[in-house]
């Protein structure tokens, strides 16, 4: 082997070594933010983006919009976690507040993450959260519950042929998980009055409905 | 060398002329709709599956002319031009307008496909303004269907019993493709499912309603289906999600709109009667007899039904110091789950408050743990409750 | 410098020789092979009826899985280096590859990779069960214990695809005899340029979503856990970034050494060289840009799903000139068909039939039915075994006179051919139907309906195993003797590799040749 072919070994060694790196760093430090922002973009799996600034507001009361909530529990989550309503009629452009009540009958306590999800993703662009108890981790004391606040707008520019939008949250249970930081839980504040009246209405509401039947 | 090179070469003929005329009468065989050998695609019930059922008829002839095409020149030459037949190889190596041709021609066959499965495509999207919603989680081995607004759910696991599965019973008709308790939905109606997990990710398939989508723990698909005929359609998780994969199969009953009625007021009533029990007490005996039912049916595909679970992976019952320790851990268990291993679920959204007090109550005195207690609904209750 | 190979042990431990090396990739990766096929056996043996018979599920889902691993990285990949390592040095006038030592290092990590990967099989929790293609969470979350070790092996396999791939482009770019310019190269020797690219770019991604992984089961973040902000789809589009090129990366080098044997056998040029290398780059192009078709039914908007599904149909066209092209090369030949011609015809018929049933699946809404079903089993079969694997054994009979002096037995290497070609069609090509009627893949039992079709695919796969027994024995009997071959070997083959001696010897073109 001559000197010169050894040289442009040496070369195209180090430029494909470079390649290499370059690829794995793409891999891990650049494809997820990539992704979310694809996501954010495209509404890929229903990912809603985070807090909304509202600009400009039009309430357009010509038609309204049926925002539909869902709640999932992610595998052992033992809360009770339940949207208040299950589905409102809005006009697109107005601000509305729903809740979420949210109950940890366990002895311990424990800190939830809820993730956001939206059907159909081509509505993704057109629901904007100005609050959502999905923005931070949600720490409750045992046996304590909470009614979660989100407050939302549907953008006066949605479709015509958009109908219903569906907006499910999957609790996690992130106890010692991510920076979950328990201690969060013994600081928490005893709820306001007006949230233990709202949460006495939605225990009654969970009184009325038939348990799950396994049988 | 000759006489054998002819011979091999007959075979390869008589095989692939084979394959293409099977092909053929696959066709016919096809719209009579062979059971034994199911060969094709369904059709399916839903006018979204009749037109997925045309794209792949058309993709699949449109193969099939160019396989003919190709296939047959191949064949002509690998016949007429061999050595053994004396022919003199031409040294002919470009054809600029040939290259061209094969190039365009592919690319129009494809731009003619390329319009019916957009126009499909947009309308299984169309989910838009459905009748009724049913949210679908699977579970690891089941399926979790709640109908939206309507205060009914319930869990559909898979009811062929273990005995056909292990070869000791002769294995009825719907071996793996039947469940306790179907999707019961109405016909003519559009109904929208709404598609998600809670542990891993699996996959809502049934073939006769051209519906499958992934089910994906933390977000949510959808997908819809207009069911025209009366009937029951079977399919299966498609996505590998652990161990029973294969064994929680999916149970569609489509009935008419008076009968899907009548069947969710009884749903309605039978779970009314089913929380009236929670209150009251029930004997040793019966919880013991209802907990080895609801043991076989729940745990015994970790836990093994002798509970001696499988080591390294599914922990014992027999002898384990959560079924022979203090009843409120016992509780916790089952109730919530373990917080280590997210295989063991938590059972208290899952089953009833009675089933739950049997299972436990079988667990403590099965299997030699002879613990001698029992626990009842309302306990379970006042557990869940957090009292 | 000795002349000659070292003696013993150490000819093979520190062996810097791309003949010797090209040697040891080559059993090592038939050693992969016969364990792959063990493990598909197992499988095929288990769906022999319904019903539970041999394993039980979790140890079927192993198998499943190991089975995927081995071929793909032990069995197909290694093979292809094997014959790189054999080849490109004798067809580009070259004495040697470019970075000999480094060459040594990329084989000898292979076996304690591997070892490591077979292991796990003993391991408490069992070996790797998530498929493959290892989805997060069952792969994170859910997964057995033997996990770190599986992403270690992972980590070793992609570190020697790596270094072989470096070695095989500076081999190529740097080491040509004078007049061997990039368009005279052969079209193995091209393929395997492309190819090599392909390594560089996505077994550092792969690499990286298995330390995602690592990092998730061990170090707390979350990049596949939706609970801490990550997505368990992401895992998927990382995944198939790396994967669908990872199919291309077993595919190209196929169609290198059948346009190398078709001409030799049809006696005349390859039609439309500079089209095939065209066609070869817009291939391994459109590799990065359609990985989303594998996730048509994992939730997209209906403008990716779109996009996937025109960018893949187009796959067809570039697809569509090589086969073209292989076919005009044949027609008005003068065609023998010795077993490296039977097995290459066999590869263009058959992996014609997987591009076509590839074809039906790329268009999305009918592969929201065939997703996940047998017809993806049945499709991917047909392009990997008679596409890959047809082209390797193809390759082997073709050169092995060159490589050892002696001509195999070309009785026993038609009744390979008859056996294999028969074996594989009874496996895969009922696996079509059962697909369409509603089988989903990776379950260890099913439902009566498929009952006869999977018994016909089970009988079908251990003749085919049993084909490869006679192909080992073929190989054996042929480096221990049999005919001379001459140094051409076949009539009036292309290519600087037949213009040295039959054996080849140890060192080959010292002096580089003058290319005309």
């Amino acid at each position: 082997m001559t000197d010169s072919t050894q040289n442009s070994t040496r070369i195209i060694t180090l430029k494909l070594l470079a390649v290499v790196v370059a690829m794995f760093v793409f891999a891990i430090y650049v494809m997820p933010p990539l992704y979310n922002l694809f996501c954010d973009i495209t509404g890929l799996n229903g990912k809603t983006g985070g807090r909304y600034q509202p600009t400009e507001i039009v309430v357009d009361t010509s038609r309204q919009v049926t925002v539909q909530f869902l709640a999932t529990n992610n595998e052992n989550m033992p809360w009770r976690f339940q949207p208040v309503l299950q589905s409102v009629k809005v006009h697109p452009g107005e601000e509305v507040e729903i809740r979420y009540y949210a109950q940890n009958p366990t002895s311990r306590d424990m800190v939830a993450q809820a993730v956001p999800s939206l059907v159909p993703f081509k509505a993704t662009d057109y629901f904007h959260k100005t609050e959502c108890f999905c923005f931070n981790q949600q720490p409750l004391a045992a046996g304590s519950s909470a009614e979660l606040p989100l407050r939302f707008i549907v953008d006066q520019d949605i479709p015509d042929q958009l109908h219903t939008i569906t907006l499910s949250y999957t609790l996690f249970d992130i106890t010692g998980k991510f920076g979950a930081d328990e201690g969060a839980v013994s600081a928490l504040v005893e709820p306001d009055t007006a949230t233990v009246e709202n949460t006495a209405l939605a225990m009654n509401r969970f009184a009325n409905e038939p348990a799950v039947s396994g049988l | 060398m000759f006489i054998r090179e002819r011979r091999l070469f007959a075979c390869l003929l008589v095989l692939v002329t084979g394959l293409g005329s099977s092909a053929l009468a696959l066709a016919d065989e096809m719209a009579e709709g062979v059971e034994r050998w199911g060969v094709n695609m369904t059709q399916g019930v839903t006018p979204v599956s009749r037109d997925v059922y045309g794209l792949h008829m058309d993709i699949f002839w449109w193969c099939v002319g160019i396989g003919v095409v190709v296939f047959g020149v191949m064949f002509y030459t690998m016949i007429v031009h061999r050595k053994s037949n004396g022919a003199k190889a031409s040294n002919f190596h470009e054809s600029t307008t040939l290259e061209i041709l094969w190039t365009v021609v592919p690319f129009l066959i494809l731009i003619v496909m390329a319009i019916p499965a957009t126009s499909s495509l947009l309308k299984i999207y169309d989910t838009d303004e459905a009748d009724m919603d049913i949210m679908i989680t699977g579970y690891q081995w089941k399926w979790k269907y709640e109908y939206l607004g309507q205060e009914v759910s319930f869990f559909s696991n898979l009811n062929t019993p273990l005995d056909q599965i292990q070869n000791r019973a002769p294995k009825g008709p719907n071996y793996l493709l039947e469940v306790d308790e179907p999707l019961v939905i109405p016909v003519k109606k559009k109904v929208r499912f709404l598609i998600t997990a809670n542990d891993v990710i699996h996959a809502w398939w049934v073939p006769d309603l051209a519906v499958k989508r992934d089910a994906v723990p933390g977000y949510v698909n959808e997908s819809w289906a207009y069911v025209d005929e009366p009937g029951i359609y079977r399919g299966q998780c498609a996505e590998l999600c652990g161990k029973d994969h294969g064994f929680m199969p999916i149970v569609v009953k489509a009935l008419p709109q008076d009968e899907y009625d009548q069947w969710l007021d009884e749903k309605r009533e039978a779970a009314a009667a089913i929380k009236a029990l929670t209150e009251k007490t029930f004997e040793f005996d019966e919880l013991y007899a209802q907990g080895e039912k609801i043991y076989n049916s729940v745990c015994a595909a970790c836990h093994q039904p002798g509970g001696a679970g499988i080591p390294g992976t599914f922990p014992a019952i027999k002898g384990s110091p959560i079924a022979t320790g203090p009843m409120q851990a016992h509780l916790e268990m089952v109730v919530h789950g373990s917080s280590k291993n997210p295989a063991m679920q938590a059972y208290g959204p899952q089953i009833s408050e009675v089933d739950i007090a049997s299972v436990i109550t079988y667990q403590r005195n099965a299997f030699g743990n002879n613990m001698g207690d029992s626990v009842q609904p309302i306990d379970v209750l006042k557990f869940k409750q957090g009292k | 410098m000795a002349h000659g190979p070292a003696k013993g042990i150490s000819r093979w431990l520190f062996t810097t020789n791309h003949k010797d090396i090209g040697t040891m990739y080559l059993w090592f990766s038939f050693a992969m092979f016969l364990l792959g096929g063990v493990f598909a056996l197992v499988i095929r043996a288990e769906l022999f009826e319904p019903g539970l018979q041999i394993v039980e599920p979790a140890f079927f889902n192993q198998m499943t899985t190991m089975h995927g691993l081995v071929m793909v990285f032990g069995a197909v990949m290694p093979a292809f280096v094997g014959l790189a390592n054999w080849l490109i040095p004798m067809m580009i006038g070259a004495p040697d590859m470019a970075l000999p030592r480094m060459n040594n290092w990329s084989f000898w990590i292979l076996p304690f990779a591997f070892a490591m990967l077979a292991s796990t099989l003993l391991m408490e929790g069992g070996a790797p069960n998530f498929g493959w293609t290892f989805y997060a969470p069952l792969s994170t979350t859910y997964a057995p214990p033997s996990v770190t070790f599986f992403i270690f092996a992972v980590h070793i396999m992609g570190a020697s695809s790596i270094m072989g791939a470096i070695n095989i482009i500076a081999t190529i770019l740097n080491m040509r005899a004078p007049g061997m310019t990039l368009m005279k190269m052969p079209l193995f020797v091209w393929t395997w340029l492309i190819t090599a690219y392909l390594l560089i770019a996505v077994m550092p991604v792969l690499a990286g979503v298995v330390t995602m992984m690592l990092m998730d089961i061990h170090f707390n973040t979350s990049f596949f856990d939706a609970a801490g902000g990550g997505d368990p789809v992401l895992f998927q589009h990382v995944f198939w970034f790396f994967g669908h090129p990872e199919v291309y990366i077993m595919i190209l080098p196929a169609f290198g050494v059948v346009s190398q044997i078709i001409p030799t056998f049809a006696r005349k040029p390859l039609f439309g060289y500079a089209s095939m290398v065209y066609a070869t780059s817009s291939i391994a192009f459109l590799s990065f840009i359609v990985w989303a078709h594998h996730m048509f039914t994992v939730g997209m908007p209906v403008a990716g799903e779109l996009f996937f599904m025109y960018a893949t149909m187009l796959i067809a066209v570039p697809t569509g000139v090589k086969v073209f092209n292989w076919i005009t090369t044949m027609f008005r030949g003068s065609m023998t068909f010795e077993t490296p011609m039977l097995f290459s015809v066999a590869f263009v018929i058959l992996f014609t039939i997987g591009g076509f049933s590839g074809l039906m699946l790329a268009i999305a809404p009918a592969d929201f039915q065939y997703h996940d079903t047998y017809f993806v089993v049945a499709h991917f079969h047909y392009v990997l075994v008679p596409g890959a694997i047809f082209s390797i054994t193809a390759a082997v009979y073709y050169w092995l006179p060159k490589w050892c002096g002696n001509m195999y037995n070309e009785t026993m290497g038609k009744t390979h051919f008859w056996m294999a070609f028969i074996g594989l069609n009874l496996t895969f090509f009922p696996m079509h139907f059962v697909g369409l009627a509603g089988m989903p893949r990776r379950i260890p039992d099913y439902a009566l309906q498929f009952a006869d079709f999977n018994m016909i695919a089970s009988m079908g796969a251990f003749l085919f195993g049993a084909a490869q027994i006679l192909f080992l024995f073929n190989v054996i009997a042929t480096i221990r003797g049999g005919k001379k071959a001459t140094d051409e070997v076949w009539e009036n083959p292309e290519g600087l590799e037949w213009t040295v001696p039959s054996p080849a010897p140890y060192h080959t073109f010292s002096v580089p040749p003058e290319v005309k």
